[in-house]
């Protein structure tokens, strides 16, 4: 069993199971449903990228959501 | 209604533009964003809450066919400015961003020099920017001539409410900017709108003057016929302003008693 990766998500510490990928952290964030845009250190991955971008440890990940604003 | 107008590739007919945040519930935000007429509704990207990832989202209580324009509030650099512009490319599907450099935060003034670097940058990747800008007709000029797809000059600080503060400035602009100019922050009340209007801005955007009102939906209502009256007097042509009467009567044909 490999170890789980450590990251930061929205600057909070989360772990990621070894060889996760975006899509699967999306999953365990239960976020599929929200509409959000997601940057890993600081580059913006499409959501069709989601699938095959592969999570590396401490990776700086943001997920981003429309709010309001002026 | 009157004639349409293009930001970028994007086509409107209401020339008011409103913000979404400050409102007390997203009914309320969508009430009065559907009593404004607005064709486009300004968002902001924060960090979604990771603990409640079924709470309800904005982009619910947004009227059909409505643009929403991402904007850069909050960032006070370029890098930061235009990674959220990709984002929000990434998150709406369309290039149309409002570019916002805040320089200063108690006044919440534009970097100038640091919204013309990120214009730029943006123009180059493929973005239609819209600028928030202070009431400079150099800083104005120079975001036209790199590209962006208008500029929007500050009427007064944003949420304070103190109107079109400095007119002549704003008429500076028109006469030396051929991209669209759009008022952007300051006003107050619907007078405010009208002016912006009647100084031939082709369009005005606004939040805390709706949402602060003590009734928003009433105000925004307010905001769409002053911005609407304000056009249809610049359309219209004003009279020159005179020193002393004319008559509106005749004065041919006077009894004399």
């Amino acid at each position: 069993m490999k170890t789980p990766l450590d990251i930061r998500v929205n600057g909070e510490p989360t772990q990621v199971a070894a060889g996760a990928t975006l899509a699967d952290l999306i999953e365990q964030l239960a976020l599929g449903c929200r509409k959000i845009a997601v940057a890993v250190n600081r580059t913006v991955i499409p959501r069709s990228h989601f699938a095959k971008h592969s999570i590396e440890a401490a990776d700086q990940i943001e997920i981003l959501e429309a709010v309001g604003g002026g | 209604m009157g004639e349409s107008y293009t930001l970028g590739s994007h086509t409107f007919q209401s020339r008011l533009i409103v913000g979404s945040g400050k409102y007390d519930s997203f009914q309320t935000q969508l009430d009065a964003t559907v009593a404004s007429g607005a064709e486009m509704v300004t968002v902001a990207l924060r960090r979604v809450d990771l603990t409640a990832p079924k709470s309800e989202n904005l982009l619910s209580y947004v009227p059909e066919g409505t643009t929403i324009l991402p904007n850069t509030a909050g960032c006070f650099n370029v890098e930061d400015a235009v990674t959220t512009c990709q984002l929000g490319r990434e998150l709406l599907g369309h290039g149309l961003v409002k570019l916002e450099v805040i320089g200063d935060e108690r006044t919440l003034f534009p970097d100038v020099p640091a919204t013309i670097e990120a214009a730029k940058i943006l123009v180059e990747d493929g973005f239609e920017v819209l600028p928030y800008i202070t009431d400079d007709p150099v800083a104005c000029q120079r975001l036209a001539a790199l590209g962006c797809a208008a500029v929007m000059p500050l009427a007064a600080p944003i949420g304070s409410g103190l109107g079109i503060r400095n007119p002549t400035n704003l008429r500076i602009i028109l006469e030396t900017v051929e991209v669209p100019v759009v008022v952007d922050a300051g006003v107050g009340t619907a007078s405010d709108a009208a002016v912006a209007m009647e100084l031939g801005c082709t369009a005005i955007l606004m939040n805390t003057a709706i949402a602060g009102a003590k009734a928003p939906v009433q105000m925004a209502r307010a905001m769409r016929l002053g911005v609407e009256a304000g056009r249809l007097a610049y359309e219209s042509g004003r009279i020159s302003r005179r020193l002393y009467a004319t008559a509106s009567s005749p004065l041919d044909g006077l009894a004399s008693f």
